[in-house]
């Protein structure tokens, strides 16, 4: 079965020769995209759960009594929503990588502590945090202060409060924006190329430097990719959505 | 200081003023509740009710004055507010339910966060005082599924399991259908009856004269008259007093 679609792509990058979808029947190719979507996986991951919590603490420093902190937070989403993704991960990975420490794990290499896939994993989760920040501090702002009053005049605490009332009303008020912005995340991890991360953007440029009658099924191939990934997280946030509704609430 | 005893006042307010900016709400107000007592206080509105109350709790901060529950001065800067709200339960208007908890996780949630008691314990404890508020079947129904009346009635029973020492209730049949005023209000009788100290900001008079053992009327900040109920209601004697209960009676 398998072979007889392997000889089919073989026979049709013959015959066709912009059409030579490389990666179906070279397993070193396959390994490759196979590779990069993992990777890709593991960014979007990453990224989507330090992101959350970025945006869950951050909210909750916007309300902290500290004007020192509140403006440490403000600075920090100005500067991580007005500039560009790409930029961020430049500045973090050229600019910063040069301060941190690295190692030598075999006393002739230099290995630096946080490697490229560390740089991306903390510049795209800062970037979609700073976002996340103010998704969740306009949830926190819709929900109304009698509500928070009441759990307060029980004698819970701000963070109580917080944890227990306020936050699980603002994530459900938030949640369709979230899911905007983890959208958006999921398809800005392919920037991390630039710093050469073996995502699979990165890897499907290798595979058609190396074949470039390969390009069109690859660029295919990573169109589909990102809608199918993509597919799959907005199908589960929806039925997120639809777990957290509450009976006899709002619409 | 020397310890409260339940023979003095188990809340005590002395001379309390507060202000909004420039605007003096409360100019001078004065009134001691003893254990198991249940005061109303009535008045137009606007005339600082339910700022009196919300300042009992420490929801509101006072300019100048003193508020003492259980010998305790709440409007002390080193006072536990945590503390001081798990004496004094407090009742809303709008019944502020936290909405996506069931009937019963909201009566739960308080004892089980604040007071780190048992779950099974709280939960035993939460069912009978919702069956004492007369919703027995509706522990799992969320508040948008009640009626206000319902809501209202759960709002009781989740400050009631804090056990508090009293309870404040703010106009807290002013949001509710004439037909369901009087299931809450008959929820309240059955509190005052069992000996819970009670502050009630109240527009039913008749409630207020069935249930209360002293009734204040404010105006503008002040107490213009105070009295037992049968006084009060019977025998006013400020005119300011006298056009209220004309109107409203
Ligand atoms: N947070 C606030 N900021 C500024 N002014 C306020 C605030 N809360 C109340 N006030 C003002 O204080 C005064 C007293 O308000 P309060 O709510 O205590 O009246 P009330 O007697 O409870 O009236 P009602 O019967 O309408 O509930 C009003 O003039 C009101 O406008
Ligand atoms: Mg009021």
């Amino acid at each position: 079965m398998i072979d007889t679609i392997q000889d089919f792509f073989r026979d049709l990058a013959a015959s066709a020769p912009h059409w030579n979808f490389v990666w179906i029947y070279d397993d070193h190719q396959m390994n490759r995209v196979l590779t990069g979507l993992w990777m890709t996986i593991k960014l979007s991951v990453f990224c989507l759960i330090f992101s959350v919590i970025i945006g869950i603490v951050g909210a909750w420093a916007q309300g902290a009594k500290s004007s020192l902190l509140r403006a440490a937070v403000a600075g920090y989403v100005q500067f991580f929503r007005n500039t560009p993704p790409l930029l961020q991960l430049l500045f973090f990975y050229f600019a910063l990588g040069q301060f941190t420490p690295s190692y030598s794990p075999d006393g002739w290499l230099e290995v630096p502590l946080i490697s490229s896939v560390g740089w991306a994993i903390i510049s795209l989760s800062f970037f979609a945090g700073a976002f996340n920040i103010e998704i969740f501090r306009a949830g926190i702002e819709a929900v109304p202060h009698s509500t928070r009053e009441a759990a307060e005049s029980l004698g819970m605490t701000r963070l109580q409060t917080y944890t227990n009332v306020v936050l699980p009303l603002a994530l459900r008020i938030s949640l369709p924006s979230l899911s905007a912005n983890l959208i958006n995340l999921v398809k800005t991890t392919n920037q991390a190329y630039a710093i050469a991360v073996p995502e699979l953007l990165y890897q499907s440029v290798a595979i058609w430097n190396d074949y470039p009658s390969a390009q069109n099924p690859t660029m295919l191939l990573l169109l589909v990719a990102y809608l199918g990934l993509v597919g799959i997280l907005s199908l589960g946030m929806g039925s997120w959505e639809k777990k957290l509704r509450i009976p006899g609430y709002g619409a | 200081m020397t310890p409260w005893t339940p023979d003095q006042p188990l809340v005590s307010i002395r001379n309390v003023h507060k202000s909004y900016g420039d605007i003096e709400v409360l100019k001078g107000i004065s009134l001691d509740v003893m254990k198991g007592q249940v005061i109303c206080i009535i008045g137009p509105s606007g005339s600082g009710k339910s700022t009196l109350i919300r300042c009992i709790n420490a929801l509101n901060d006072i300019q100048s004055g003193s508020i003492l529950v259980e010998g305790q001065e709440v409007h002390d800067p080193k006072l536990d507010k945590l503390a001081l709200r798990r004496k004094v339960g407090m009742v809303f208007q709008q019944y502020n339910l936290f909405p996506h908890k069931t009937a019963l996780q909201n009566v739960m949630m308080a004892p089980i966060k604040v007071l780190k008691e048992n779950r099974a314990e709280v939960e035993a404890r939460a069912r009978d005082l919702l069956k004492k508020v007369r919703l027995e079947g509706k522990e799992n129904h969320y508040p948008g599924e009640l009626s206000g009346g319902q809501q209202q009635r759960v709002a009781i029973a989740r400050s009631l399991a804090m056990r508090p020492d009293v309870m404040l209730f703010d106009e807290v049949t002013a949001a509710l259908d004439p037909e369901t005023v009087k299931e809450v209000l008959v929820t309240i009788k059955d509190l005052a009856a069992d000996g819970m100290t009670c502050i009630l900001v109240t527009h039913e008079m008749g409630f207020a004269r069935e249930v209360s053992d002293h009734v204040y009327f404010t105006d503008k900040g002040v107490i213009v008259e105070h009295g037992a109920p049968a006084d009060f209601f019977g025998n006013a004697q400020d005119p300011r007093t006298r056009a209220f209960l004309d109107q409203v009676l």
